[in-house]
């Protein structure tokens, strides 16, 4: 289990009790996290599940696969920490972690 | 018409279409009764894993429901599972179900999707026999996808090559028998159904075109073999059909909806009947992109059309109108396909399939209509860019490795 806040481009905080085992995108569909679109369910195939990880999370969400680099590379507004939230599992190790939305997934 | 003031809404059928409809219209505000009527006993699910990584047991199966059952009692949404709908009487807006109860609408969504054609020859009807569509289909399948055993899978397209990639990475030795001359052949070109069928064949899978299925023979009830028309057998423990679907469209027909291989619906998803809406694979939609209608069977357009019929009944201004998109995992090839290739005249090929890593484009009079990219993101996100835009670009462009996907999109747009 891990503590997930998700905050949205405006600030709106969120708090959710995320499963080990199920991924970041997952949590947050699963309890109607505004700004993840997810469309593809989380098979890395359309780029709508585009998140910011906290700095200090960054070295326990696990290393980004060639797949999901070059998805991204074509998303708006990428930055260092940007990350797409189906491809980053949940373990106790992420207690804690704030991810932030951005403003549009399109 | 306007439907803003609806108070009573229905959505027929529990798949990816009617989930999201459900979910648009919470979402955007919609606080009248909201009632799910679905024919499978199960939460609304997600398929694409049933073909991938569900099927080859890599998925748990609560991974696979869009929401857990409490969402559905916080936002109030009643569930009717398990139950099929008879009938629609649009005269008295109801919807009439198979025991006998029925809901009132002041609104309805009909996104009662397809089902599996059927197999029509002699033995079709064994046991081992099955289609793949739903989650009880791989329940009974994946029990049976025990190493060692025969699997024949009739029909090679995207189920079909899906299931032959996981039967071979569980043990099985997979047979894909396939009418036409290459697999694929529906939904691509032969540059790409080559390159499918000379993978499946290094991972083992027996392919066979030009394949004429007789019947398939069984003993006490279970299937034993497939026979050809040239009298070969081949061995089968189980069998799966994925030979096309059908829209679910006889509801919307018989109740006097326009259906023409599909329900007939506006860019807002609405049916000939202004209070009834129809979303995923049983409708039959403008393509804006293509200047022409049709059903398209993908995620991609049940979602969409989903946001779409909640937002016209909502009043709100229509959603985005995406170009259509698919994709296909088969051992470690992800294909993401970008628009519609049908009718194109040129194919540009950019990368090497050799390296299992290349993208083929699709124009017609120059202009870009649709890519197949095989583990090739930039190639596809890009070219959904280009489609939309309507942009002509160079096939030397295109092919020319050394310009990026990205560089190609900016000098495009500008």
């Amino acid at each position: 289990m891990a503590k997930i806040t998700y905050i949205d481009h405006d600030g709106t905080e969120r708090v959710v009790e995320a499963k080990n085992g199920e991924t970041v995108m997952e949590a947050a569909v699963k309890n109607s996290i505004p700004g993840i679109d997810a469309d593809c369910g989380g098979a890395c195939a359309c780029a709508t599940c585009h998140v910011y990880v906290d700095q200090s999370f960054m070295d326990k969400v696990g290393e980004q696969q060639e797949m999901e680099k070059s998805m991204l590379d074509f998303a708006e507004n990428v930055q260092e920490n940007s990350r797409l939230s189906c491809q980053i599992t949940i373990s106790d190790e992420l207690d804690g972690m704030r991810v932030t939305t951005p403003e549009s997934q399109h | 018409m306007d439907l803003s003031d609806a108070k009573k809404i229905v959505i027929l059928g529990g798949g990816q279409a009617g989930a999201q409809a459900i979910q648009s219209l919470r979402m955007g505000g919609y606080e009248g009764e909201l009632t799910l009527i679905g024919d499978e006993p199960s939460l609304p699910y997600q398929r694409p894993p049933l073909s991938k990584a569900y099927m080859k047991g890599e998925f748990a199966e609560e991974r696979l429901f869009f929401k857990p059952a409490a969402w559905y009692e916080d936002n109030k949404v009643e569930l009717i599972l398990s139950t099929p709908a008879s009938r629609i009487d649009r005269k008295n807006q109801i919807v009439e179900m198979a025991h006998g109860a029925h809901v009132e609408y002041d609104a309805l969504v009909i996104a009662t999707g397809s089902r599996p054609r059927s197999l029509p020859l002699d033995g079709a009807d064994l046991e081992n026999v099955h289609d793949l569509r739903g989650l009880s289909d791989v329940e009974r399948i994946q029990p049976q996808m025990v190493e060692g055993r025969n699997m024949v899978i009739i029909g090679a397209g995207y189920i079909g090559l899906e299931a032959a990639a996981v039967a071979r990475q569980m043990g099985l030795s997979a047979t894909v028998l396939e009418m036409a001359p290459r697999v694929l052949a529906r939904v691509t070109s032969p540059v790409m159904s080559e390159f499918y069928e000379a993978e499946h064949r290094r991972q083992g899978v027996d392919i066979r075109t030009n394949a004429r299925l007789a019947r398939l023979e069984g003993k006490d009830g279970k299937v034993t073999a497939a026979i050809l028309e040239d009298g070969t057998s081949l061995p089968a423990d189980l069998v799966l059909v994925g030979i096309g679907i059908l829209p679910n469209e006889e509801l919307a027909n018989e109740a006097g909806i326009a259906c023409n291989n599909g329900i007939l619906v506006d860019r807002d998803a609405r049916t000939s009947d202004p209070r009834i809406f129809a979303a995923g694979d049983c409708a039959s939609r403008p393509l804006v992109h293509y200047g022409r209608s049709s059903r398209l069977e993908s995620v991609h357009n049940a979602i969409e059309q989903g946001k779409l019929a909640a937002a016209a009944i909502l009043g709100k201004p229509r959603p985005p109108e995406d170009c259509p998109w698919f994709w296909s995992d088969q051992y470690d090839l992800k294909l993401q396909i970008a628009g519609l290739s049908q009718g194109y005249d040129q194919i540009v090929v950019r990368g090497s399939p050799e390296d299992r890593k290349f993208a083929a484009f699709y124009l017609k009079n120059g202009t870009l209509i649709a890519v197949d990219a095989v583990n090739s993101a930039p190639e596809f996100l890009a070219s959904k860019k280009l489609i939309m835009m309507g942009a002509k670009v160079e096939p030397d462009t295109l092919s020319d490795t050394t310009v990026s996907m990205k560089d190609i999109a900016a000098a495009a747009a500008a």
